[in-house]
């Protein structure tokens, strides 16, 4: 009986955390998404977050995106090939990639290089009272540290994705032509004709939903990690873990909302 | 309403973080144009104390009057014009490790408004040599500065926008004795000359004898000596005098945990 009601108690008390834990991070997220729009902005800041989310994780989401694109030329024309369906390579590429895994994976890179890097930056500023000073020296670090980060993740993980997108295919393409002896110009049509607007979007909006997911990670782990090293080592591990997992979660959310019939 | 001559009035002011209570009804008036040294031993709750002014940390209970109003009750704005009104140097420097230099102790001055980004280095310059640095310093990296000059770095910035109140959080923690005594300097010169009231807080009595006009000490999150800092040394009281002249036996027992 004690035993049953321990587990109930432990069950009670996991549940209110993860209220508290859901309602403290809606509020972060709401707080920050808040101060995008609300001067004073900080150019600067977004600038110096878009070329270190955009343009530093663009080798990695390149190598990513092609190899996908090449892996998934290779593997589908094994199977399809059993069916009969070779013909059906570039067009299963060019939809697996720009509905899912170009935003999926240079969502999980991103989140990796970036999520990890905001998370120990600003843990590192957390736990040597820098963000203490900012707040004494009329700035709420809210606005200058948080708010141009998620506007920089939010437009900087759709163009990622657009080069992860065109990349993805181009893999395809040259297994496809160089490999698997598809003509070029079959596979390029074939590729056209089965891509469609709705495809592309839904990719460049999972991309922007993922961007946020990452950045708000990685500033809510570091904006409240304490206990120096440890902590900030702690808060990077659980921004990239948290990220990696919502980014996931959401992609089943968004695929829902756009492809449900 | 406090009486005109007191900047900073602390009434009843408790902080607690769970079962432990740090901060246990502090009263405490600081006049204005003087320095106050709060002394205390690690954890007695110096550092929640200026955390509570600053707004970076809000009190259970009691109130805290900037100039007569009471910046825990005061509109948004109100409580942010007080606290631009505050410099602080910082235990560790807590310079911002992506600046360099001189925007770090520009940082201020352009968040309010005070000059323009063209303007800001020279106004940085001129600030660094105040305490003692050549313009030069300003371009470096806080993390290529010694502990000392991240100090003076740090003391730079909390003057640059000439505040009318000024905290030191453990301004000589780290230093050498000299660099302590030049750090000291610089505060009582930077104090005297802005007409600043000021606020620190340390344990090196060598320091608060030099810094402070006048001295408190907090001792489980009360203030149970409050004086002349030159009267430190030979206060009277049994639990300044323990802590002064760090004697292990006294009334004051550290807490060891089990």
């Amino acid at each position: 009986m004690t035993a049953a009601l321990d587990f109930v108690a432990w069950l009670g008390r996991f549940l209110l955390g993860a209220c508290v834990a859901s309602g403290r991070l809606a509020l972060f997220c709401i707080n920050g998404l808040s101060h995008i729009v609300r001067p004073p902005f900080y150019g600067r800041m977004f600038l110096r977050a878009f070329v270190e989310i955009g343009y530093f994780s663009l080798p990695v989401v390149a190598l990513t995106a092609i190899f996908t694109g090449m892996v998934l030329a290779l593997q589908s024309s094994t199977g399809l090939s059993r069916f009969s369906a070779d013909s059906a390579v570039a067009s299963l590429v060019v939809l697996s990639v720009t509905r899912e895994l170009g935003p999926v994976l240079a969502g999980l890179m991103v989140a990796g290089r970036v999520g990890a890097s905001i998370a120990a930056e600003i843990g590192t500023m957390r736990v040597t009272d820098q963000i203490d000073a900012l707040s004494t020296l009329s700035t709420n670090p809210m606005k200058y540290l948080v708010a141009p980060r998620l506007l920089a993740g939010l437009i900087a993980l759709p163009l990622l994705v657009v080069v992860a997108d065109i990349l993805g295919v181009m893999g395809g393409f040259i297994i496809a032509t160089v490999k698997l002896g598809f003509n070029a110009a079959t596979y390029l049509n074939n590729t056209l004709d089965f891509i469609q607007t709705d495809d592309v979007v839904s990719g460049l909006v999972k991309a922007s939903v993922f961007g946020v997911l990452i950045v708000l990670m990685g500033c809510y782990q570091g904006y409240n990690s304490k206990g120096g090293a440890q902590g900030v080592g702690a808060a990077t591990t659980s921004a990239v873990v948290s990220a990696s997992v919502l980014i996931l979660a959401f992609d089943y959310v968004l695929t829902e909302l756009f492809f449900a019939r | 309403m406090s009486a005109p001559n007191v900047t900073i009035r602390l009434r009843g002011v408790s902080k607690a973080f769970g079962e432990k209570k740090v901060l246990d009804g502090i009263n405490l008036d600081v006049a204005a144009g003087t320095s106050m040294v709060v002394i205390g031993g690690s954890g007695s709750g110096k550092s929640v104390l200026l955390k509570c002014i600053l707004g970076l940390i809000e009190p259970d209970e009691g109130t805290i009057e900037i100039d007569g109003v009471n910046v825990l009750t005061a509109p948004r704005e109100q409580q942010a014009e007080l606290r631009s009104r505050i410099g602080m140097l910082f235990q560790n420097g807590a310079l911002f490790d992506s600046l360099p230099v001189w925007e770090n102790v520009a940082f201020g001055l352009l968040a309010q408004k005070k000059c323009t980004r063209a303007e800001a280095k020279s106004r940085a310059a001129a600030v660094l040599e105040q305490v003692g640095l050549a313009a030069s310093v300003g371009e470096m990296s806080p993390s290529e500065l010694s502990g000392g000059m991240q100090k003076r770095v740090g003391l730079a910035r909390a003057i640059a926008s000439q505040p009318e109140i000024l905290f030191f959080d453990e301004p000589t923690t780290g230093l050498d004795p000299i660099m302590g005594a030049v750090i000291d300097g610089l505060i009582v010169d930077c104090v005297k000359r802005m007409g600043s009231t000021a606020i620190a807080i340390t344990h090196d009595m060598a320091s608060a004898t030099r810094i402070g006009d006048r001295a408190a000490m907090l001792y489980k999150g009360r203030i149970v000596w409050e004086g002349l800092a030159t009267s430190l040394l030979h206060s009277g009281n049994e639990m300044v005098d323990q802590f002064t002249h760090g004697r292990r036996e006294g009334p004051i027992q550290m807490e060891l945990r089990k």
